[in-house]
């Protein structure tokens, strides 16, 4: 059986780990590196590197660091961070990344989408959506949810879908760094829509929160950053309750 | 001497890593000399089935696989490659194992992405494998059993998750992405 997969997320900043609330108040974390070698021996499924201050100087320094990651870390990675073309996908796919994942700059360019997918393979081109509930609709929001979209969560994820896309990161701005829970709403709602995989995110904070998600939406995957980089939930821990709540993982 | 056929496929980075890893050198080539002297051939791949044949085709390097008499691995569009023919982009491939590849009937999510254990198993690839494993899939297509299948693994329905026949090995899964297990069986086809 096809396990629901736990993806903790590290955001990189200069180098080293960071995470904040709803994207602000930046805290360090760690090394990258070192910190995926400790998920990796938890038990974790993938992970995924956000750079999130990335800017064109940046970019030859997450190459570096993806190397780095590669050569260290035997399942697979997702990178993302300021992509903006091919070309880019090209160089961090060679430094050893298995996906990448773009976000605004597929809302400015949805051609990008496709240009990736059929040089690359779907497969390796998430589409991250990050989404906010704007008088009672859930929109599209990009530049790490400042600036708001007139598109529609559900409609902007079928059309990637339509243009190529692998899978789809799904974030709830609402939830995101709240502890309170995944949205399951709108999780639900686009994972019913598309049939490519669809990784919850935002929100996590206790170990039934996971549960609630895998239970009452279709997602493939879920994934969490803070609750792990602070060690307020194990990998294995976590693993262990979602097998006694009945939820296929992998131990 | 390890070989990792150079062609248009991704991944191919992520299989020399993962040798590295193993204490295993590895060259990454296309030169039809090279490849036959390697003590071992990887055909690594993620990529899509009819331009991958058509770049074989155009280099000779159809036949040159063909001749290899070493112990040869194919991983996953590498697997697809050694059947007879894939429905991705109409492709006649070539023909080492005995069947088809066809893609999955859209009734549950496509691409079959994550870890998935087997539903069946046999063969010295998978020695000390047991059903409960995972490995790591990431496909559209899958091949049909047959009589080379040495192992199955079920997502919409049963296909091949490993296939052997004389010198020829291949998985769908990435043993390279597979974490320990993963280890495992590349440990095993480098000790063939």
């Amino acid at each position: 059986m096809l396990k629901r997969r736990i993806i903790p997320c590290l955001d990189i900043k200069e180098g080293r780990t960071v995470k904040g609330v709803n994207f602000k108040n930046l805290r360090d974390a760690g090394d990258p590196v070192e910190l995926a070698k400790l998920y990796v021996k938890q038990g974790a499924d993938e992970l995924v590197f956000l750079d999130i201050t990335a800017t064109i100087e940046n970019r030859k320094a997450l190459a570096g660091l993806v190397e780095r990651i590669a050569g260290e870390i035997n399942i697979p990675f997702t990178v993302g961070g300021g992509i903006e073309s091919v070309n880019d996908v090209s160089a961090l796919l060679k430094a050893g990344a298995d996906k990448v994942t773009i976000n605004s700059s597929a809302v400015r360019k949805p051609e990008l989408i496709s240009e990736i997918a059929s040089q690359f393979g779907s497969q390796c081109i998430v589409v991250a959506i990050d989404t906010k509930l704007i008088n009672d609709e859930w929109m599209v929001v990009v530049n790490g949810g400042r600036t708001p979209t007139t598109l529609y969560a559900v409609s902007w994820a079928l059309n990637v879908e339509d243009l190529g896309a692998g899978e789809i990161l799904l974030t709830s701005m609402n939830n995101d760094g709240t502890k309170s829970g995944f949205s399951i709403d709108i999780t639900g709602e686009v994972s019913r829509s598309v049939n490519i995989p669809v990784i919850a995110s935002g929100g996590a904070g206790l170990m039934k929160h996971f549960s609630e998600v895998f239970f009452n939406t279709g997602c493939s995957a879920a994934l969490a950053a803070s609750i792990f980089h602070f060690r307020e939930i194990d990998i294995r821990d976590l693993k262990r309750y979602l097998l006694n709540e009945n939820i296929s993982v992998r131990c | 001497m390890i070989a990792i056929l150079k062609y248009n496929a991704g991944n191919i980075t992520s299989v020399k890593n993962a040798l590295n890893r193993l204490g295993f050198a590895s060259i990454i080539t296309d030169d039809p000399d090279e490849l036959g002297s390697a003590d071992k051939v990887i055909i690594p791949g993620v990529g899509e089935a009819s331009s991958a044949m058509k770049y074989l085709r155009e280099r000779g390097l159809d036949n040159t696989i063909l001749a290899l008499t070493q112990p040869v691995l194919g991983i996953c569009l590498g697997l697809q490659l050694m059947c007879r023919y894939s429905e991705e982009g109409d492709t006649k491939c070539l023909g080492i194992f005995e069947t088809d590849v066809r893609l999955f009937p859209p009734v549950d999510k496509i691409p079959h992405m994550g870890w998935n254990n087997f539903l069946t198993l046999k063969g010295d690839l998978l020695k000390g494998v047991s059903l409960e494993d995972d490995v790591y899939y990431v496909h559209s297509y899958y091949s049909e059993i047959c009589q080379s299948t040495t192992a199955t693994c079920d997502y919409i329905l049963p296909f091949c998750a490993a296939l052997e026949t004389k010198n020829f090995y291949a998985v769908q899964f990435h043993p390279e992405k597979s974490a320990g297990i993963g280890e495992k069986i590349l440990q095993n086809f480098l000790n063939l």
